[in-house]
Parts: structure tokens; sequence; C-alpha cells
């Protein structure tokens, strides 16, 4: 698990919520810093890469718990 | 050959080739609840993956954008009738299948609500934070009766025409009808 400044909770959150929020919220970490992001909607799996691409951030790690998502986003720019 | 030259020749091309801008473009044509929350939500993404996002609303779409607690006189007897028989705001459009009488609606807003899914009231709030544009059909307004006081406030709503939708949409990556 990658380090990280602050851990955002997003769980029970459907689509296309999660990632309004990541958006919002990735401009309030330094560049180069990591945060902890919790879902439950399984579409963040797909989505978090996909938004991470686009918009030029990074996904590092992704885990799975039994009924928890967590995503390590890091923030590039 | 001036190499220079010939760069600055293909980089003006390439700028304005259509499709060029990270920009989603999308007619909203529908005014049943099930697309109008897809427009909702596929725009409010596009913005969150830094894309400019601007919806076109125009025939039946136009409706949903009406604010029910706005009430404006002056209208002639057939835009009274059409004023009367179509939905009076986001939170008054039905379903495009199971409609069912009203239950069927009835029923997709509570299991909505239920799964915490983003209502259109919240939509539209998180939409108008994240600049989504929304641009109104000035000629269905027109057909329908519809006045510009009687539509929701929203932080960035113009109204226009087909050009300023064709201008859009040429440059925007992404193109949508709804």
């Amino acid at each position: 698990m990658p380090d990280f400044v602050k851990t955002l909770d997003f769980k029970g959150l459907p689509c296309p919520m999660p990632v309004v929020r990541i958006s919002q919220e990735i401009g309030k970490i330094a560049v180069g810093d990591v945060v902890e992001v919790l879902v439950t909607d399984p579409g963040a799996l797909a989505d978090f890469p996909a938004w991470a691409k686009t918009t030029g951030q990074a996904v590092v790690e992704t885990k799975q718990e039994p009924g928890l998502i967590k995503i390590y986003v890091k923030r590039q720019k | 050959m001036d190499v220079e030259k010939e760069i600055a020749a293909l980089k003006e091309r390439f700028d304005t080739l259509p499709g060029a801008e990270n920009k989603l473009s999308m007619i909203v044509f529908s005014g049943d609840l099930d697309k109008q929350l897809a427009a909702m939500i596929i725009a409010t993404g596009a913005a969150a993956m830094g894309m400019k996002a601007v919806l076109f609303y125009t025939f039946w779409g136009t409706a949903a954008l009406r604010d029910p607690g706005k009430k404006v006189g002056g209208k002639d007897i057939l835009s009274k009738m059409f004023g009367l028989m179509l939905p009076k705001g986001r939170n008054k459009i039905k379903l495009s299948q199971m409609h069912m009488a009203g239950m069927g609606t009835a029923m997709i807003r509570s299991l909505m609500k239920k799964k915490n899914v983003a209502s259109l009231d919240q939509l539209y709030d998180i939409a108008g934070q994240l600049g989504v544009q929304i641009n109104v059909c000035e000629m269905s307004m027109d057909l329908m009766g519809f006045k510009r006081e009687e539509m929701i406030p929203y932080p960035n709503l113009n109204y226009c025409g087909v050009a300023t939708f064709l201008a859009d949409a040429r440059e925007s990556a992404v193109q949508l009808f709804l």
C-alpha cells in the first residue's frame, strides 16, 4: 500500500459521483501526493483508471476487500 | 523548402480540425426523465474528466428547464394550453417507458433515493458548480410558448440557435444526441 496523505470516503455513492468528487478533491492535495479513495460502486474499478488517463492523473494501486474498494490516486499535475 | 513554415501551416491545420477540442456537445431533445438523467450524468462526468460540456436543450427537453415556482403572464391561448400540458420542470417529467400512470415514475424516483443515486436536482446543482453550459433553443421556447422569465436560475444558461450548437459540435471531440 502506498503512503497517502488523506482518505476520501465515497462509500455508497453510485455513478457519476465518485468521479465527480475525485475531480473536485484532487486539486486540494500537492502534486506527487497520493489519496486513498474508499468506494463501494464496482464501476469505479473501470472508471477511475479512465478518469486518470483522460485527466493526466494516476491510479497507483487498487485493493478489493469484501464490500469495499480502495483506490490510491496520485496527483501528477 | 522552409520547414518551419510547413510546420506552422500544419499546426494551424491541426488546431482547426473538427473535433480537436476536449469538449462534449450534447443535444438534449427528450423531455423524458430517464433520458434527462442520462444527459446530466454524462455531462457532469465529462466535466469531471476535465472536458468542457455544452448541452443544447431543444424541443421536449426545454420543458425540464421550467421553474415550477415562476408564473408568467401575457401568453396567448395556445401558449397557455401548451404550458398546461407540458411538464413544469424537471421534477414533473416522466419515464419514457413503464410510466404506468405515474406508478413507474414514482417507483424509480423512490428507488433512486434508496440507492443513493443523485436526483436531477442534485445533478443540476453539481453541473452548475462544474461549469456545465446549458444552451436553450430559442425557437423551441417560442414554439412551446415558454418565456425566459419562467426558466430555472442556472449559472451558465444561454439562449441561442442551431448555429451555436453546430459551432460547438464541430470542435467537440464527443457529440451526442439524447
